[in-house]
C-alpha cells in the first residue's frame, strides 16, 4: 500500500508506485428499496484516460457517478480515488478530494439565482480565497473563453440554451483545475450539432488537461468520440469493457443488440 | 394495499389527512406507519439540526450569504409585518374599547393595548407572518434547488450545503425575528393610538404615558426575544423540508406548503411553552 497522500499530491503528479489507478471502483453494489441498481461493478481509470459508461436508461450509470463523487453511498464495495477509499471519510477530507474532481450534471445544475460569471466563480470564491477578485475574474474569463461562452458573461442560466448551459457547467467543473472529470450525459437533450460541439469541447479539454474522465452516456456516437475505452452496463453489471472495435467484434447478444439500436 | 387507503374519490376527508399530506410517505398508510414516520421525521430533524450547528460553528464562515439572507428575511418581510401589526393594532383598539367600556374600565384602554401588543400579540403575529412569508420562501427555494440538483452541485464543488444554505438562513431568521417584532409592536401601538384617538381624542404623549405606566423591561424584553426561538423554528423547519424534498414540481409545492404548516404549528406550540417559561423566570 502506498503512502502518497492524494490530497497533498501536486496536480498532475503520479503516485510513487505508479500502479494505483486514479479512479478505482471495486465490486460496487447499490439498491434503492427492493430495486437493485448496481450489482457488483468494478472499473479502473488511469491518468489521461477516458472511460465511457454506456447502457440503457435506468441501468445505474448516473448512480455510479454519484457514488464516485460521494453524493450517494454504496451498499457494499469501494471507490478509491488515488488509492484512498472515500467511504466513511470525514466531510472535510472528502471535500478536499472533491476539489480535485469536476462534475458535469445531466441537467447542468447551474445556480439559477447567479449569473454565468458568478456560477463559474463559485468554486473559486470558496476554495481560492487567496486569489484577488481581479485574478478570479481573469480566471473565470479564461474558463469561459475555453468553452466558447465569453459572450454570455452576465446572462442568467434561464437565458441560455441547453447546450450553452452545459458549456457553462463544464467551465464551472474545470474551475479548480481538477485531475478527474465526471460527465453525466453531456449530450443528453441536445440537437446533433450542439451534441458534436460538446463532444469536441470535451475532447479538446481532455487533451489539454490530461484528466482521468468517466463519461456516462447512452449515446454511442459521443461515447466513441470522447472515450478510448467503453464499458457497457446491463442489469447492474459490466457486460463488456474494451475499445469500440472490441465491442463491435463481441459475440454477446446484448452487445450486438445495443450497437445495432444505437 | 393501496398507497392511498383514504380514497379522495369517495369524498371523505379522513381524520388528520393534512398531517398525512405533510409527512407524505407511501408507507405511512396505517396509524402505526404514521407514528413511525412522525418519529422518523423528528429523528431526521434532530440529525439535520446537529449537522447545521456543526457546519455553522466551524470555519469558513459564509458572511456574504448571511448578509444576503438578513436582507431577504429581514428587510423584505418588514412591510408585511408592519402592515399586519398595524391592522392588529386597529382591531385591538376597537375590540378592547368595546369590552372595557362594558365593564367600566375604559381608562385602562392604553395600558390594555400596550400590554397585549408587547406581551403576546406582536410576537405571535410576527412569528406567524414570518412563517408564511419566510417559511414558504425558504422551503420553495431550497426544494427547487434540490430537485434541480443545485444542492448536489454545491456539494460536488466541495462546499458544505448545510453551512452555505441552512446555517445562514436559520441564523438570519433568529437575528431578524426580534427586530421584526419591534417593528410590528411599533406599528400596532401607533395604529392602536390612531384608532383610539379617532373615537375619543387623546394625545400620543398621554397614550404612551398611560399605556407604559407600570410596564417594565421584564414585560417587554423576554416576549420580544422569545421570537428568536420562533426564528429558529421557522428557519430550521423550512430548511429541513426544502433540503429533503423529492420529486419535481409537486415536491417543491409540497415542501413550501409543509414548511408553512409545520412552522406555524410549531411557533404556536412553542409560544404556549415560552409564555409559561417567561412567567416563571420573569414574574
Amino acid at each position: 500500500m502506498t503512502t502518497t497522500d492524494p490530497i497533498t499530491m501536486q496536480r498532475g503528479q503520479t503516485r510513487e508506485d505508479g500502479v494505483a489507478p486514479v479512479i478505482g471502483v471495486e465490486n460496487l453494489h447499490k439498491s434503492f428499496g427492493s430495486q437493485k441498481v448496481l450489482n457488483g461493478i468494478s472499473l479502473a481509470v488511469g491518468r489521461g484516460e477516458t472511460l465511457a459508461v454506456l447502457g440503457r436508461s435506468g441501468t445505474g450509470k448516473s448512480v455510479l457517478l454519484r457514488i464516485i463523487i460521494g453524493l450517494e453511498t454504496p451498499d457494499s464495495g469501494s471507490v478509491r480515488i488515488y488509492g484512498e477509499d472515500i467511504a466513511g471519510l470525514a466531510l472535510d477530507r472528502l471535500g478536499k478530494i472533491r476539489m480535485r474532481m469536476g462534475f458535469l450534471f445531466q441537467q447542468a445544475a447551474l445556480y439559477d439565482s447567479l449569473t454565468v460569471v458568478q456560477n463559474v466563480a463559485f468554486p473559486l470564491e470558496h476554495h481560492r480565497r487567496e486569489m484577488s477578485s481581479s485574478e478570479q475574474s481573469g480566471r473565470v474569463r479564461e474558463l469561459l473563453e475555453e468553452v466558447g461562452m465569453e459572450a454570455a458573461l452576465d446572462k442568467m442560466p434561464s437565458d441560455l440554451s441547453g447546450g450553452m448551459q452545459k458549456r457553462v457547467a463544464l467551465a464551472r467543473a474545470l474551475a479548480l483545475q481538477p485531475d478527474i472529470l465526471l460527465l453525466d450525459e453531456p449530450t443528453a437533450g441536445l440537437d446533433p450539432i450542439s451534441s458534436n460541439e460538446i463532444c469536441d469541447l470535451v475532447l479538446k479539454l481532455q487533451k489539454e488537461h490530461h484528466m482521468a474522465s468517466i463519461v456516462v452516456t447512452h449515446d454511442l456516437h459521443s461515447a466513441k468520440t470522447i472515450a478510448g475505452r467503453l464499458a457497457l452496463l446491463n442489469e447492474g453489471i459490466v457486460v463488456i469493457e474494451g475499445t469500440f472495435e472490441e465491442l463491435q467484434n463481441s459475440d454477446l447478444e446484448f452487445v450486438k443488440d445495443f450497437l445495432k439500436n444505437s | 394495499m393501496s398507497d392511498r387507503p383514504f380514497s379522495a374519490a369517495a369524498g371523505i376527508e379522513p381524520p388528520f389527512a393534512w398531517l398525512r399530506a405533510v409527512f407524505a410517505s407511501p408507507t405511512a398508510g396505517s396509524p402505526k406507519g404514521l407514528i413511525t414516520k412522525f418519529l422518523e421525521w423528528f429523528g431526521d430533524l434532530g440529525i439535520f439540526f446537529w449537522r447545521v450547528v456543526r457546519a455553522g460553528v466551524t470555519p469558513p464562515f459564509e458572511f456574504r450569504e448571511l448578509f444576503r439572507q438578513l436582507d431577504e428575511i429581514g428587510s423584505k418581510s418588514l412591510p408585511l409585518v408592519a402592515l399586519a401589526g398595524a391592522a392588529i393594532g386597529v382591531v385591538l383598539s376597537m375590540e378592547t374599547r368595546y369590552s372595557l367600556t362594558r365593564f367600566g374600565a375604559k381608562s385602562l384602554l392604553p395600558a390594555a393595548i400596550v400590554f397585549s401588543v408587547v406581551h403576546d400579540i406582536g410576537p405571535i403575529i410576527t412569528g406567524l407572518v414570518a412563517s408564511g412569508r419566510v417559511g414558504a420562501g425558504i422551503g420553495a427555494e431550497l426544494a427547487s434547488m434540490k430537485v434541480s440538483e443545485q444542492i448536489d452541485a454545491i456539494e460536488a464543488s466541495a462546499v458544505n450545503p448545510y453551512r452555505l444554505l441552512a446555517s445562514t438562513r436559520i441564523l438570519a431568521c433568529i437575528l431578524m425575528l426580534p427586530l421584526l417584532t419591534l417593528a410590528a409592536d411599533f406599528c400596532a401601538l401607533l395604529m392602536g393610538w390612531v384608532a383610539m384617538t379617532l373615537v375619543e381624542p387623546i394625545s400620543l404623549h398621554q397614550f404612551i404615558n398611560s399605556g407604559f405606566k407600570g410596564t417594565g423591561f421584564n414585560d417587554f424584553l423576554p416576549p420580544t426575544f422569545k421570537t428568536a426561538v420562533f426564528g429558529l423554528i421557522i428557519g430550521l423547519t423550512a430548511c429541513f423540508q426544502g433540503m429533503r424534498t423529492k420529486g419535481g414540481a409537486e415536491g417543491v409545492g409540497r415542501a413550501a406548503t409543509s414548511s408553512v404548516v409545520l412552522s406555524s404549528l410549531f411557533v404556536i406550540l412553542a409560544d404556549v411553552v415560552l409564555v409559561k417559561v417567561i412567567i416563571i423566570f420573569f414574574p
